[in-house]
């Protein structure tokens, strides 16, 4: 039986170790040219970065899956480099050093992570803007900083980290701004409570930045980038209803994560609107079965960070082990089972203490520019709804204004696309759809293309 | 190319060796190991042309998903700067060949 994983973070890899201890040799395709995924991957040997000092606590954890994979490396067909682009019942489409090549599949365990969930601002494509996770990636994996003099901003608990990890690497932050109001957070806390390491980190690390001195502004309201050439300076609303000027080099912008779940649709998935994070999730069973064969696991399928992924990609694999007839340690099934209950639920609480501003989004200025990709506007977007004689839907949108239809393929414009569609047409936005995923996931040369699907 | 001071900030310590790679004809000093976004933008404050207005991009989430960072190779093709790392001698474009000069 071949048994497929995609996805090279902690999921994958964990996945894979079930696969091998069972007995299998998985082919393991990681688009990444080395394991971790984005959070957990080792930088590049030549670097020579100091990472217990980048990464702090989870250094340990980092250092025990690398280890834990390097102990199978010989027994996975492990192929790093490989984007799968395309996904037909029991076939993968790969590029691989400009070549396409396709893998078969009896069971698919996809592994895809995250990226980050932006809400837009008008200047937000300017140079010097960056993904809260590309702010720290270019640390972690980079040894760089984004700008001297940064600014952090959004609605997310990784704000604080970044912004402590930026000022031990020799930064100036100017001042972390989160959207999400104190009452807004404090109403979520006893989802939080569930983990309480984790809260007492985040408080810690307010501490840390207000102790040096940098500004942490709860409730801030977030109205454009300034430039010419390159980010000069965020600007806030202030209390008296005035502009307040950040003078800045760099905007590390984040509103949580969202999960990579193209290719568990191309595979089959199905998905259900959530009202708490106010997108379409995929739909799967607590082992992560999503249709027959395919099993999803870690960030992309259901936010829960690196432990939870590590967790739920060993119950995936031991899913697709048992459906194939094997017989499986049932008592780690159900302790892993909880451990995934647990940090997604935790995970819930976070998304509600960091809202997406949803309010904010639905009435971004006309001129804002929505679609990074294909340069359509917020106001392009309510011109193609007040255009249609029938309830608007997102991808008929897409089809009217291009937003959503760029290299991108959505990924960055689509929950801000699927807001302004909602309160323009004043329907709720579990009403107006979900932009649907297309194969190739990614741009792929057209040279290389040729007996694609 | 431009007088601003370049967006990012080298910390962490090199030990790989030196190398050059040129971007718009100009040479670029960049490290073994590292990326041809990090490198490019160590130097520089562009790392493409936007297509429909005067304006330049400079990459946005480092993890292949925005295809905001696209760099051309002489051959006519694209890479996304952020996955790809430098190799001494790369020859790098901010637009594709034969593409209006403009901005």
């Amino acid at each position: 039986m071949s048994v497929v994983v995609i996805g090279g973070g902690p999921a994958g890899m964990r996945a894979a170790e079930a696969l091998v201890a069972a007995g299998l040799r998985p082919l393991l395709l990681d688009e990444a040219p080395r394991t971790g995924g984005q959070g957990y991957r080792k930088p590049h040997p030549a670097l020579a970065l100091d990472m217990p000092r980048l990464l702090g606590g989870q250094h340990g954890e980092h250092e025990r899956l690398h280890a834990a994979f390097a102990a199978i490396a010989g027994r996975v067909d492990h192929r790093p480099g490989a984007l799968v682009f395309a996904v037909e019942p029991g076939r993968l489409h790969v590029l691989r050093e400009g070549r396409v090549e396709v893998a078969a599949y009896e069971r698919l365990i996809v592994a895809s992570g995250a990226t980050d969930r932006v809400a837009p601002m008008p200047g937000w494509t300017l140079p010097g803007v960056f993904t809260l996770g590309g702010a720290q990636l270019a640390l972690k994996d980079q040894g760089c900083l984004i700008g001297p003099r940064v600014a952090f901003a959004g609605s997310s608990p990784l704000l604080l980290l970044a912004a402590a990890q930026y000022r031990r690497m020799g930064g100036t932050v100017v001042g972390v701004f989160d959207e999400t109001s104190l009452p807004r957070k404090i109403a979520a806390a006893p989802k939080l409570a569930r983990s309480p390491g984790t809260l007492a980190l985040g408080l810690s690390l307010s501490h840390e930045l207000r102790r040096a001195g940098v500004p942490v502004r709860l409730g801030a309201r977030l109205l454009r980038i300034d430039g010419e050439r390159r980010v000069e300076a965020l600007i806030l609303r202030d209390r008296a209803g005035g502009e307040e000027r950040i003078a800045c080099d760099a905007v590390a912008l984040g509103h949580g994560l969202k999960p990579e779940t193209q290719l568990a649709e191309l595979a089959g998935a199905r998905f259900a609107f959530d009202a708490t994070t106010r997108l379409w999730a995929p739909v799967f069973d607590a082992d992560g079965r999503a249709a027959p064969g395919l099993y999803l696991a870690g960030d992309g399928a259901a936010i829960g960070g690196a432990q939870a992924a590590q967790a739920s990609g060993a119950l995936a694999a031991l899913a697709a082990l048992k459906d194939m007839g094997q017989a499986v340690d049932e008592a780690r099934a159900d302790e892993l089972r909880r451990t995934v209950a647990r940090l997604r639920a935790f995970q819930r609480g976070i998304a509600e203490a960091f809202a997406w501003p949803a309010a904010r989004v639905g009435a971004l200025p006309d001129d804002c520019m929505l679609c990074r990709c294909e340069n359509v506007t917020a106001g392009d977007i309510r011109a193609a709804v007040a255009s249609e004689l029938i309830p608007a839907e997102v991808n008929r949108v897409k089809a009217i204004t291009r937003c959503g239809m760029g290299r991108c393929q959505g990924r960055f414009c689509g929950p801000a696309l699927q807001e302004i569609v909602a309160a323009a047409s004043g329907r709720p936005v579990a009403e107006v759809g979900r932009l649907r995923g297309q194969a190739p996931v990614k741009p792929i040369p057209l040279s290389s293309a040729e007996g694609a699907p | 190319m431009n007088e601003s001071p370049p967006l990012l900030r080298r910390v962490g310590a090199r030990k790989g060796r030196a190398l050059t790679i040129r971007f718009d004809g100009a040479p670029v000093e960049a490290f073994e190991g590292e990326s041809l976004l990090a490198a490019l933008l160590a130097h520089g404050t562009r790392l493409r042309r936007f297509e429909f207005a005067p304006a330049d991009r400079a990459g946005f989430c480092l993890m292949g998903a925005c295809q905001d960072c696209l760099v051309w190779l002489d051959d006519g093709s694209s890479l996304r700067a952020c996955g790809a790392l430098v190799r001494e001698g790369m020859s790098l474009s901010s637009r594709p060949s034969g593409a209006a000069e403009g901005a």
